[in-house]
Formats: C-alpha cells, sequence, structure tokens
C-alpha cells in the first residue's frame, strides 16, 4: 500500500536521513523509532507528500491520512462541527464511528477550545477515522494521552489493521501493537560538505 | 471546498473570529477625515471618492494576515494540504470567504459612509460599484500576500510591504471610477480597466499563491 524506496530527505537544505526504505502491506503497521533530532518527523512529512524528498520515491502516497504535532482543530468550532469539517474535506459524511472509537460522546457539543490538551490529542486522532484514507502517517500520536487513551488509540489502530489499513507510527511508547520496528539511526545521513549548494540556501 | 468555505464563514462570525473589525477601522477612518481637513463641504466632495476608497483598502489590508497565519498555527495547513482539495482551490475559497467577510461589507457600508464624507448625489451608484468589482483583486491579491509570508513570525508588516504596491492599480481605477461618477463624467475605461485587473488577479493569483504555499509547509 505504501512503499519507500531510498529515501533521503531534508530539513532546511541539509540530508538528515538517507537510503530509506520499506514496504507498508495491507494490514501491517510499522513503527519508527529514533532519538530526537534524527529525521523522524521529517521523514514522515516527506512521505505524505508536504515535502519533496532529496532523492528515491514514495508510492501510494495519495492513500494517506497525516497527523502531525499540531491537530488542526479550531477552538471556535465544536467538536461535531470539527469533525464534520474534516469529513466533508474528504469526501465522507458519517462521524459517528470517530466519535465513539475516541470516545468523544459527551464532548460532542463542546466548544473545542475548552477542552483539554488529551481531549484535544483525541479530537485530532478521531480525524483519522473520518478521512476514510488507510495509510495512517502518524508523528507521536501519543502525546499528552492518559494511558487510558492511549488504550483507545491501540485500539484504533488494530480495529483500523484488521479492516485492510495500514499504519506508520513514530513513537517511543510501546502501544502493545504487534508491529515492525524500523530504527532511523543507522540511516542518519553522513556529513557533506556542500560549497556548491549555495542557491539551494534560499530556495 | 463548499465545507471549507461554511467553516471560514462560521470562524468569521464566532467570537474572536475578527469579523467587523474591518468594518470598524473603515467607519473610523471616514468619521476622522471631516475633522481632520475640515467640515467644509466644497471641501469634501471632491475627496470624498479617493477617502473613500482608501479606507476601504486599508480596511481590507487589516485582515489579510489573519486568512492563512491560523491555519498554519494549529496545523490545519497541513491537513488540507493532504486532502483531495488542491491547495490553489483552498487559496481561491479562502479569498472568496475573506471578501464574503470583509470587502462584501464594507462595499455595502460604503454609500451610507459616503453621506459623511459629502459624496456628490450621481457618486454613489459608482462608488458602491468600483468596490463591487474592485474589493474581490483586493482579497485574492491579499491571499498571495499571506501564502509567501505564512511561515514568518510577525508576517504582517512584510505582508503590507508585499501586497500595498500590487494593490496600486486597482486603488487608481477603482478611485477613478467614483471620482469621475461623482462628478458626472464618462466612467467606461477606468470601470473596463478596474474589472480586467481582477479578473486577471483571480485567474492568476491562484496558482501563485499554491505555489509560494507550498514553498512555505516545507
Amino acid at each position: 500500500m505504501l512503499s519507500v524506496t531510498d529515501l533521503t530527505c531534508a530539513r532546511g537544505g541539509v540530508p538528515v536521513t538517507e537510503g530509506v526504505s520499506f514496504r507498508l502491506d495491507a494490514g501491517e503497521a510499522l513503527v519508527l523509532r529514533g532519538p530526537n533530532g534524527i529525521g523522524k518527523t521529517t521523514l514522515l512529512r516527506v512521505i505524505a507528500g508536504l515535502a519533496p524528498p532529496l532523492a528515491g520515491e514514495v508510492e501510494g502516497a495519495e492513500g494517506i491520512a497525516y497527523a502531525g504535532h499540531a491537530d488542526g482543530i479550531k477552538a471556535q468550532l465544536s467538536v461535531t462541527e470539527n469533525l464534520r469539517f474534516w469529513a466533508a474535506a474528504f469526501g465522507t459524511t458519517d462521524i459517528s464511528p470517530a466519535l465513539d472509537a475516541f470516545n468523544l460522546r459527551e464532548l460532542a457539543h463542546r466548544m473545542a477550545g475548552t477542552l483539554s490538551a488529551g481531549q484535544k490529542r483525541r479530537l485530532g486522532l478521531a480525524r483519522l477515522l473520518v478521512t476514510g484514507r488507510p495509510v495512517w502517517v502518524l508523528d507521536e500520536p501519543t502525546v499528552s494521552l492518559d494511558t487510558a487513551s492511549v488504550a483507545l488509540f491501540a485500539d484504533a489502530v488494530r480495529a483500523h489493521l484488521a479492516s485492510g489499513g495500514a499504519a506508520l507510527i513514530a513513537t517511543h511508547i510501546d502501544l502493545g501493537l504487534e508491529a515492525r520496528v524500523l530504527e532511523l539511526a543507522p540511516f542518519k545521513a553522513k556529513p557533506a560538505t556542500r560549497a556548491s549548494d549555495f542557491d539551494e540556501a534560499f530556495l | 471546498m463548499i465545507a471549507l468555505l461554511l467553516r471560514d464563514l462560521k470562524l468569521a462570525v464566532r467570537a474572536g473570529g475578527g469579523f467587523g473589525l474591518a468594518l470598524a477601522f473603515f467607519l473610523i477612518v471616514v468619521v476622522l477625515v471631516p475633522f481632520a481637513v475640515g467640515p467644509n463641504t466644497s471641501r469634501l466632495a471632491p475627496i470624498a471618492a479617493g477617502v473613500l476608497w482608501i479606507g476601504a483598502l486599508l480596511a481590507c489590508l487589516l485582515s489579510l494576515d489573519r486568512m492563512l497565519a491560523l491555519d498554519h498555527e494549529d496545523g490545519t495547513l497541513d491537513l488540507l494540504a493532504t486532502a483531495p482539495i488542491p491547495l490553489e482551490g483552498v487559496v481561491l475559497v479562502k479569498a472568496c470567504a475573506h471578501w464574503l467577510t470583509t470587502g462584501l461589507p464594507l462595499t455595502l457600508v460604503a454609500a451610507p459612509l459616503g453621506v459623511l464624507l459629502n459624496l456628490p448625489q450621481p457618486g454613489y451608484g459608482w462608488l458602491v460599484l468600483s468596490l463591487a468589482c474592485g474589493t474581490p483583486a483586493l482579497s485574492m491579491i491579499g491571499a498571495f500576500g499571506a501564502a509567501l509570508t505564512v511561515g514568518l513570525k510577525r508576517g504582517g508588516l512584510l505582508l503590507s510591504l508585499l501586497v500595498l504596491p500590487l494593490y496600486v492599480p486597482t486603488l487608481i481605477f477603482g478611485a477613478e471610477v467614483a471620482r469621475r461618477g461623482a462628478e458626472g463624467l464618462e466612467t467606461q475605461v477606468p470601470l473596463l480597466l478596474s474589472c480586467a485587473i481582477t479578473l486577471g488577479v483571480l485567474a492568476a493569483m491562484p496558482f501563485a499563491a499554491a505555489a509560494a504555499l507550498r514553498i512555505n509547509l516545507r
């Protein structure tokens, strides 16, 4: 469903990871690990198509639902309105499975601005369900979630995998998923002298 | 895209959305001008059309930096970029929502405010018409400027500096329509030129703004 070959990613014009390759088939999850600053977020943004790769290819990017550090939630809209908007943006209509999966029923009519950080995160993750996209690309999805919510999230990922989806998750905690682990540290780009790329800094 | 338009309109009219800011600014400018230049009606009448146009243009400028910056801060832009809506469409919808919440109300209140500046009687229709033709261009050019400066902290100043020169043709021809209309002269040429600028801007700017946005999202 998602295939990445020989991907080199750059942050601010400097290569951070190089030669990353993997395949993700239906029902599979892949966990990305690596120390801070190794380039997990950069890699995920390239895979999601938000930034161009320096080299290499990503296939299957059109089926991706991306969730980054920011949840894309509007404080002045209610939980339902936020979800309905994202459902409409992705061409779906049914938001009730998403409300149920992340235990948001009781909060459905609250303004998103009055939610706690963990509740906002749950709303941000519920957005993944309304996209209807098969490949989830998640960047630190469990930040500010309590253990019960992490379990909810793990259940949601399991259900998604069971229904033929796939997930690529950058995380440091153990979600209890049966997932392959990709350690990014060996793919760290070697420092290179880049005197010829003067123009690159201005693009 | 309709969902995005409705969401933007809803956000604008909810608390803290900034709807009415441009109108209040426009009102303040128009009310203050007679205090500054004197209430002499024969002095106000010839400058009324120009002052109304400058007021509308500056009021429009005031709300531009909110157009994309807020969506960038909370991550909405990243997510919209991965949604099945083309970025060109996103920018066009954003500009459209900005016009509906800023340009359109400004156009509608311009006629009542013209009374305060003693705008000559034949000028009212032309003033409203010229604003209706010109303000969509202001919103669309503004969306381009907002896309260029979206990643910058405190990009508002840079945004104004980038956008103001691009506003000049619209201002010249728009104000010319209103001024000539008020004096009872022929207005066809500036009106057509003003419309041509707006149409050209609407055709080209979504692509330029989307390209700028893609670079800024990297």
